[in-house]
């Protein structure tokens, strides 16, 4: 391909992405008591490995980044790394029971302890929230609509995994990231770009979640039951429940692989397809995806209601080929690919990079919206269940 | 006591039993009114119903009071409770999931709740999409060869030297195929001994390929040793045509009865002069009873596959070569062509070597001095391989990292010389021959029929006791069943060998 028109292919998709925020915002880090982070962790160190470790490596992140300043009267946005996600089950699933606590604890500690929180009520502030539905702090979808995002929070700026439009615990002007895929696993997987894509659609994962809905319909609103029962003899798709130690290679040498949502709309699956090039194939109605404002996914992805899951095949084979080709090559844009990962140490044009671009596109803050006068209380410190009222 | 509750509930998350939202939204305020009571009897006089008639006919109820949604519906086999069930309904229940909407927000298009299994009515791959599918892999293909495949292909020159021979249909065919599936220009040029015939010709011809079919005067000799000679003045006579044609590219060395891999295409492309690449020797013996026990001792001590080709030091350098060691084989080689010994390879193969076509050229500017011209070896006898034409041989590349990596494998096996084959493999007209039997009078009752039953209901008892966990139960129950079949075949036609053997 002519090196111009490949640059000009790149250069469209990649402008936003390699933005530098340092010097476009300032950082303050709260120094928290370790029992809100450092603590956690060394109790349950497999929360630096799950797809909720983003809240831990941006803690760290941020404290060695240029953004960070240690004068907080320049500081633009304030960050408090309390670790919400990290009280997992011995399966290894985090449990959200205390999570609103320990999220209220904190803030009543950044309120007595420093000014910066009475300043605005939070308005300045952000926190990473990675768990399954964000700050509604609950892992089923209905008990989280009933909770709603942590009242307290209701000015901050949230860092999280999760969005759905039209949803309760999606806030205006929540930044939405990627869920943690481990890197370096992930490069020792790779193949040689020449290996011919053989495989059409690939997906690997559970159709019916046979432990808490036997019958399916619940699980993935049906999605994924429908995926199965409707393609599961059809040669093109390569779609089963196993989990073979040639996962990331497959996935290499497939043209699309199903995204489809599970209990929650996000999944890493995601974040795999990008880094791999597989075309994903998002199946989750209104499911807002991350850094939707910088990475243009409509043109890298193939979006499918829920509704239009019988006729998949038939969406994908009328793609014409040239759109495929011209999916295929944007998805190896490697900004795009690095837009999704949290490496350690951090690479310029990261997912950590993209959160404070995101963050300083933000800026300059609304003098009257977030500011608040002397005197004047927005926030309900008593609202919420009485569960969460209890000292942390 | 509460949270412990909720926290026991979470946990059952990933056991089997289900504690459904109505439960966790009943324990969690205590009675909150008449309604959350009057579901909470409900549900609890369905469940007892459920538990006298064995199965949960909440959606049976729900199916025959909602069925003039009918637009939505989609039926499925009922399947026992045991295995997942895809009975579907369109619509929702548990009005638990309409109390948790939010009050104040518009309704999203997005509900909460169960939801149908969406099936369509004929869940089935369409050929045509099945066709487009292909097309667009394909294409996709195409534009990762161009991309990180090899920049500028070379037309690729095959040499094949041959000759009308029982054999020559089925190894030539698997030279063509192999020919064929090549990504790259191709040139096939194929030297027929004792001149061109229409039998090669019509093979050939169904390639499809850009062919080159030339007759060499002499006839194939009966011996090996003769036969390898002559081979090697028919690939000298192709080598002149491109010489006389200035054909430009890459001239490989494809004998009709050698196996390519497709890798081994793509990696010549790399070479600039001349290259030489590791072959795999078969060199198989037909004594099947005498040697086999031989072969099994000196199968512990040599290598499983003997490979010829270039050898290299650690800085990927060539040093020598490895060759045939035929020492082991000297009591029992053929020397004629349809002998039952094993057919030996000489010291080089000229296929394990490729040449840039622009060194055989008459007037070429940048030919380098160490290539001889071609006419000069005119009159000698007997030449191994293109190192013949190299005054200096240390210049030959390594192919396919250094020799370690055998993407091609050398093999001669022929016909005894008395065979009978039918002109072009077509048998015109049809056969009817009434050819009277070894043994007559034929016995009139069928031997050894209780034993075929019973070995057939032997294997069968074993296919049933050996299928394996279903994930995929009706491919599995497909495969076990052809299995089965499978295994009855195999049974009558070792049955009826035997048979024949008592004749």
């Amino acid at each position: 391909m002519p090196l111009k028109i490949w640059a000009l292919v790149f250069c469209s998709a990649g402008d936003v992405l390699e933005d530098d925020p340092v010097g476009r915002l300032k950082v303050f880090v709260y120094e928290l008591p370790s029992k809100y982070n450092k603590k956690i962790l060394q109790k349950d160190p497999r929360c630096l490995t799950h797809m909720f470790a983003a809240e831990i490596f941006m803690h760290r992140f941020l404290l060695s980044s240029p953004v960070r300043t240690l004068n907080p009267e320049e500081a633009d946005w304030f960050y408090t790394p309390v670790y919400t996600t990290c009280d997992l089950t011995p399966n290894g699933l985090p449990l959200p029971f205390k999570s609103p606590r320990m999220m209220r604890s904190a803030i009543q500690l950044i309120s007595s302890n420093w000014p910066y929180w009475n300043r605005t009520e939070g308005a300045d502030h952000f926190f990473v929230v990675p768990h399954d539905f964000g700050a509604c702090f609950h892992y089923q979808e209905e008990k989280a609509i009933e909770r709603g995002i942590l009242s307290l929070l209701q000015r901050a700026t949230l860092v999280q995994t999760f969005g759905q439009r039209n949803h309760v615990c999606l806030k205006e002007g929540s930044i939405t990231i990627p869920p943690y895929a481990p890197p370096q696993k992930m490069q020792t997987h790779l193949i040689p770009e020449k290996t011919p894509r053989s495989i059409f659609v690939y997906f690997r994962g559970l159709f019916y979640d046979v432990g808490n809905d036997p019958e399916g319909g619940y699980y993935a609103r049906g999605a994924r039951a429908a995926v199965w029962e409707n393609f599961k003899d059809n040669p093109l798709f390569d779609i089963s429940t196993e989990h073979p130690t040639t996962y990331y290679e497959d996935m290499q040498r497939a043209v699309f692989c199903l995204c489809p949502l599970g209990w929650a709309p996000w999944s890493p699956r995601l974040v795999e397809a990008v880094i791999f090039g597989c075309i994903p194939v998002i199946i989750a109605d209104d499911i807002v995806l991350p850094f939707a404002d910088a990475i243009p996914w409509e043109e890298i992805g193939v979006f499918v209601d829920e509704k239009d899951v019988p006729n998949l095949d038939t969406i994908l084979t009328s793609i014409p080929v040239e759109v495929i080709l011209r999916k295929q090559r944007l998805l190896a844009n490697p900004s795009m690919k690095q837009a999704m990962l949290f490496p350690q140490p951090a690479q310029p044009g990261d997912a950590f990079h993209q959160v404070l671009n995101g963050l300083a596109r933000k800026l300059p803050h609304d003098r009257v919206a977030v500011y608040l006068k002397p005197g004047q209380k927005i926030l309900n410190w008593t609202a919420g269940p009485v569960g969460d009222l209890k000292p942390w | 006591m509460k949270l412990s509750a909720l926290h026991q509930s979470y946990l059952n998350r990933r056991s089997n039993s289900f504690r459904g939202p109505a439960v966790d939204a009943s324990a969690d305020g205590g009675m909150k009114s008449p309604a959350a009571v009057f579901w909470l009897a409900l549900h609890g006089l369905c469940c007892l119903i459920s538990l006298v008639l064995g199965f949960r006919f909440s959606r049976l109820v729900f199916f025959l009071l909602f069925s003039t949604s009918a637009t939505n519906l989609y039926t499925a086999p009922f399947r026992p409770a045991t295995e997942v069930s895809d009975v579907s309904v369109s619509h929702l229940s548990t009005p638990v999931a309409n109390q948790a909407l939010p009050v104040n927000k518009t309704t999203p298009r997005v509900v909460v709740g169960r939801h149908g299994i969406r099936i369509r009515p004929w869940p089935h791959p369409n050929p045509v999409e099945v066709m487009k599918a292909h097309r667009i892999i394909e294409r996709v293909q195409r534009e990762q060869r161009a991309q990180f495949g090899v920049k500028n292909p070379r037309t690729l020159i095959a040499v094949t030297p041959t000759y009308v021979r029982t054999f020559q249909t089925l190894h030539l065919t698997g030279v063509m195929h192999s020919l064929m599936l090549v990504p790259y220009d191709l040139v096939w040029i194929v030297v027929e001994a004792g001149g061109t015939s229409n039998e090669t010709a019509s093979l050939i011809a169904k390639s499809g390929l850009r062919t080159i079919h030339v007759g060499y005067k002499e006839r194939m000799p009966s011996s090996w040793a003769d036969r390898h000679r002559l081979e090697a003045k028919m690939r000298l006579h192709a080598l002149k045509i491109v010489r006389e044609e200035k054909l430009d590219g890459i001239v490989m060395f494809a004998d009709d009865s050698n196996m390519h891999s497709m890798e081994l295409f793509d990696e010549i492309q790399n070479v600039k002069w001349v290259g030489a690449l590791s072959v795999g020797i078969l060199a198989h013996s037909n004594n099947a009873d005498e040697s086999s026990v031989s072969a099994a001792e000196k199968e512990a001590d040599n290598p499983p596959i003997p490979v010829q080709g270039p050898a290299c030091n650690s800085s990927n350098k060539l040093v020598g070569w490895h060759t045939f060691n035929s020492l082991p084989y000297v009591e029992k080689s053929a020397n004629y062509i349809d002998d039952w010994g094993t057919v030996l390879p000489r010291k080089f193969e000229w296929a394990g070597f490729v040449v840039n076509s622009r060194l055989l050229w008459k007037d070429y500017d940048e030919k380098p001095e160490w290539m001889k011209d071609l006419a000069l070896v005119d009159g000698v006898d007997d030449m191994e391989s293109p190192l013949v034409l190299m005054k200096d041989t240390s210049v030959v590349e390594p192919l396919g990292r250094c020799g370690r990596q055998v993407m091609l494998w050398w093999l001669r096996v022929e016909a005894r010389s008395d065979s009978k084959f039918p002109p072009g493999w077509v048998i015109d007209p049809p056969l009817e021959i009434t050819v009277p039997s070894k043994r007559t009078p034929w016995p009139d009752a069928p031997p050894e029929l209780p034993s075929i039953d019973k070995s057939i209901s032997v294997q069968e008892q074993m296919v049933a006791v050996k299928r394996p966990p279903k994930t995929r139960s009706s491919r599995s129950k497909r495969s076990s069943r052809s299995k089965r079949k499978h295994e009855a075949r195999t049974v009558e036609t070792q049955v009826s060998a035997k048979q024949t053997e008592q004749n």
